[in-house]
This record gives C-alpha cells, structure tokens and sequence, in this order.
C-alpha cells in the first residue's frame, strides 16, 4: 500500500524536486528503505554510516516523532502522512562536529539548565548542542541586549558579540544589557563582565571593530548561526551577503517605533534579505532609532523573539521562520505573519547570481564615504560656534527647524517649524531671497532639507552640523539633549 | 471598479498618517497601479514609492500580480533600526 511521505525543502533535490512522494511499507523501517531504493541519494543525508537515523533527522507519523511511538518499527497505514524533518538549519553543521558527542555536562550545569532538561524538546541532547554551538550577534545595541542576556542563560557554547560603541545615557531606555554607571564605557568590556556573571559556562568572544567586506567573512565563518541586530542599511546588506556566500543562517530582526519585523534568512532552504529588499533606501530616508525613536521594549520583544529562533534552529526543533516574517505592531498588539518566497532572480541566492564576493556595502547604500570638502558643500555649512557669532553679532538669519512638533517641544532655537516631510507641500512659506538655516537634530533630515530648498531654487540655505544636539552639546549646555 | 483593503506600515504610515484604507482601482490594476494610486493619494509617499515591499493576502509578491475585489494588501517599506 502506498504511504505519502513529506519531503522537507532541503532533501528535494533528491527527489526530483518532489515535496510528496509516495513509497510502500508497513513500518516506518521498511518504508525508508523503499524510499531510498527509489531515491538513493537521500541515504547519506538520512542515514549515518552505522545504519542509524542520523540524529537531526526527525521521523513523524502523521504529528506524532516515531521517537515516542515505536521509533522505526512504528507502524504505518495508508492513510498515515510521514514527514521527514532535518534538524533546522545550522543545526545541521552543529550536529555533524565531531565534538558534538564529546560535550560534556557538569553537575552545576545539569542543575542550572534542569528547566530545559526535563522537557523532552531540549532534553541532555538539546541542551549539548546548545553547549556545542557558537553564535555571533552583529550589533550590541536595543536587540542585541535581549539577545546576549538570553543565549548567555539559555548556556550557548560561544557568543561573539560584534560593536565598537561606547555607552551613551540614551542607549539605557532600550538596551538592558547596561546600567547608568557604565555610560562613557566600551559596550563590548561591560557586556562581557555582565554576561559572564550571568553564565560562566559561556565563552564570549568580543569582537572591538566595524564589520566590514574585508573582515566580515574571517569573522562570521567560524559560526553556525549569525544574528542581525545591526542598526544600519550597509551593515545588514554586508551581514545578508556574508551569510549567503558562507552558507549560514541568518536570524533577523529590525525595529522602527512601534513596530518589529523577525525572520530566519537562509539562502539554502528559502530566501535572504535581498529577496525581500532587493535596492537599498538611501541614505535619510529611513529615520533611525535616534530620528525616529523607539519604544524601549519593543527591540527587548523583537531580540527575544530571536533569541528564540537562534535557540530552535540549535536545538533543531519546531518550526524556523525560513520563509515567514513576523511584523509586529505594538500599538494595535497584532503580530502578522507574512510567506516569503526565494526571488529566483535575486542577485546572491538566485538561480544566477552575479555578485560572488562582498562589496563596498557604504557605496551600495549610496553613503558619500568622501570627506564634504568641495567648496559647494563647505559653503552650504555651518558651524554651531559660527551661528553663535553671527547671532551675536545680530545678522539677519532666518531659521529652520526640519523636526516634529514634539521634538520642538524638548528644546528649540526659535526657528521656524516645518516638518521635513511637509517641507516640499509648505515651501511657499519660505522666503528665498532670506539667508536661511536649517537644523534637525543631528544633521540627517537637515542635508535632505537643504537639498530640496536648493532644487526649489533657494540661493542662499546653510546646514547646521551637527544639528541641536551639537548646539546643546557645544554652545548651551543649559539645553536638554535628547 | 474594484476595492482594495490596504494596510500601511513603518514609514508609511507615518506619511500617510493612517494605518489603513480601502483604494478603488479599474479591473485589472497590478499592486505597482496600487502603489502609483497611493501615492497620487499620499504625495508624500513619492520618493518612497521604488522601496516599498508590497504583501498580498499576507504573502510578499511581485508589484505585477494583478488585484482582485476584496484583496488585501499590506505596504511594508524596510526599517533599519537595532
């Protein structure tokens, strides 16, 4: 009698790309040797040289693992599904070192990791590949607080951490990881002390450098799994590629306000970030946590969820979010769940790549890497210390402030409010033959401002560096920062 | 005519100042007709319009498929931030 058997993305290629097939037998036993009778390359990925079911292959019958049935003599019938599932992702090289077996628990850590112990998911096996694994997370920041916390408890055996910030008093409302004593100190030296008081089973691996084409493969190929929490467009767009050409999963996670998005990239079973956002924004136009804001638990739930799936795809349990993306609306409480599909076309992980090799991620992103020094853009600058002098000495300038209302409302200058987003709709209300100067609050939304003044035909528009923050910072120290 | 619930997120929602709205569209607009009748709606949308990743009945496509009555689709421009 014939028994459908589901076959899992990765083994399709050795079914002539069939996800069903159907296959005869009346155990579970004799069914895999027909199936691999029919499909004789599917033997080595199923079954380890001893003749044993490879250990990150799961057997179920209809939802049942044969593991708690009669394993392989489990009986089946004609109207059983089988599903073949391989340890998730990375799981599968953590499984095949070598080392995996020799893992060892201590006694502290059995007592420590017990709650994962006696749940039959994670269990002894679960928890030694956990032991087993090295994870790297790219950005110690709002969600790669969550996430060291997390994978530091839940006892990974390596945890690279790569940033070079220094600790700022704004970073505190959303990255955990750190307290207001450390604020001037180098992330990386305070996650460490942290982390390790937290586990000293772990291994934390600090990585003090920018990730960048020309170290990024060094860094991420001794992994398994890479976890994004960058904050930046060239920086992801350099993690995603990275993942693709050293065939490693990439768990992503990415916040904006109120809202989150978590997938699993995996360019060998499913899709990579470029099969979602094939042509990066550029620069400005996404504001970043510092423009935009961010509510100070939502990258605490974002991290954690990958937290989670980093701990699944180790474990090789449940189901990935290979070809799913959550977005998550905090206000609304809704979580979304989004299919993706592989872009056959996609430029790393399509049928017919043409990029082979990282690229310079800063020029793709259409970041200027030149200093500013023609004389055009010196001349459409200023400086916080020359406003200050010209202000003194009483010249008629006309200022514009590019924020939102709520940001005026912290502190401001006087100037004239415009939102950046209005400006183009209220330029009318601007005066072009005025000497005019625009500030935000860094400098971002400002050099966007100044370039539409300029196409509108403005002469005579200067950007203040820095923005407010820079003024606050260097000419008033009584002005709130923000 | 046909109708078509859209649901706005990161960005634009923000520039559209909603989280949803239903679009009327001829028989026969693709999701790139969508996004050109969004942003003739939302001009602020404008310089957005190249980067925007459109989800259709809670699947990301490609901005050629064609809408149906009653379609759903989601407007998810990329967020940056960590």
């Amino acid at each position: 009698m014939a028994i459908k058997v589901l076959i899992p993305t990765p083994l399709r290629q050795y079914t002539d790309k069939k996800d069903a097939v159907e296959v005869n037998g009346r155990t579970v036993e004799e069914l895999m040797k027909n199936l691999m009778s029919k499909y004789p390359q599917l033997e080595r990925h199923l079954y380890a040289e001893d003749g044993k079911l490879r250990s990150f292959v799961n057997v179920y019958v209809n939802d049942e693992d044969i593991r708690y049935l009669q394993q392989e003599h489990t009986p089946v019938k004609s109207i059983d599904v089988i599903s073949i599932v391989p340890s998730i992702a990375g799981g599968v090289e953590i499984n095949d070192r070598a080392f995996v077996g020799e893992v060892r628990l201590s006694n502290e850590e059995i007592q420590r990791y017990s709650r994962h112990l006696i749940m039959p998911e994670v269990g002894i096996d679960g928890q030694k590949k956990l032991k087993a694994s090295r994870v790297l997370i790219v950005g110690a920041g709002g969600l790669g607080s969550p996430l060291a916390l997390y994978l530091t408890a839940a006892g990974v055996g390596s945890l690279g951490i790569v940033d070079v910030d220094v600790i700022d008093v704004t970073n505190l409302q959303r990255q955990i990881l750190y307290s207001t004593d450390d604020i001037g100190r180098s992330k990386l030296d305070v996650a460490r002390e942290r982390l390790r008081r937290i586990n000293p089973h772990v291994e934390i691996e600090p990585y003090e450098k920018r990730l960048t084409a020309d170290n990024a493969l060094e860094v991420l190929r001794d992994f398994d799994i890479i976890v994004d929490g960058t904050d930046n467009f060239p920086t992801r767009y350099l993690v995603n590629d990275a993942c693709v050409l050293l065939g490693k999963p990439n768990v992503y996670g990415s916040i904006f306000r109120f809202e989150g998005q978590v997938t699993v990239f995996d360019a060998k079973r499913g899709p990579c970030y470029r099969c979602l956002y094939p042509t990066p924004p550029p620069p400005g136009l996404v504001p970043s946590c510092a423009e935009g804001g961010v509510l100070g638990v939502l990258p605490g739930i974002i991290g954690s969820l990958q937290a989670l799936e980093t701990i699944k795809l180790i474990i090789g349990r449940g189901n990935s979010l290979v070809e799913r993306l959550i977005l998550f609306d905090a206000l609304t409480l809704k979580f979304r769940e989004l299919k993706l599909r592989k872009n056959p076309e996609c430029p790393i992980c399509g049928e017919h790549p043409s990029i082979h090799e990282l690229i310079d991620y800063e020029q793709f992103c259409g970041i200027q890497t030149q200093p500013l020094n023609s004389q055009n853009d010196q001349q459409s600058k200023i400086s916080p210390e020359e406003l200050k002098a010209r202000l003194d000495r009483g010249d008629d300038l006309f200022i514009l402030d590019v924020r939102e209302p709520h940001e005026y409302q912290v502190c401001n200058l006087g100037g004239y409010l415009v939102p950046i987003n209005d400006l183009q709709q209220r330029i009318h209300e601007l005066d072009p033959s005025r000497e005019i100067v625009v500030h935000c609050k860094m400098g971002g939304r400002s050099a966007k401002a100044v370039e539409v003044l300029k196409r509108a035909g403005f002469q005579n528009v200067k950007d203040l560096i820095g923005g407010i923050d820079a003024w606050a910072t260097r000419i008033d120290n009584t002005m709130p920062r923000y | 005519m046909i109708a078509v619930n859209v649901k706005l997120f990161a960005v634009a929602r923000d520039l559209a100042g909603r989280e949803e709205l239903t679009l009327s569209l001829p028989r026969e607009s693709s999701v790139s007709d969508l996004v050109e009748a969004l942003v003739h709606r939302y001009p602020r949308l404008e310089e957005w319009k190249r980067y925007l990743r459109c989800a259709l009945n809670h699947q990301y496509i490609s901005s050629d498929q064609i809408l149906r009555e009653g379609d759903e689709v989601a407007i998810i421009p990329p967020v940056s931030g960590g």
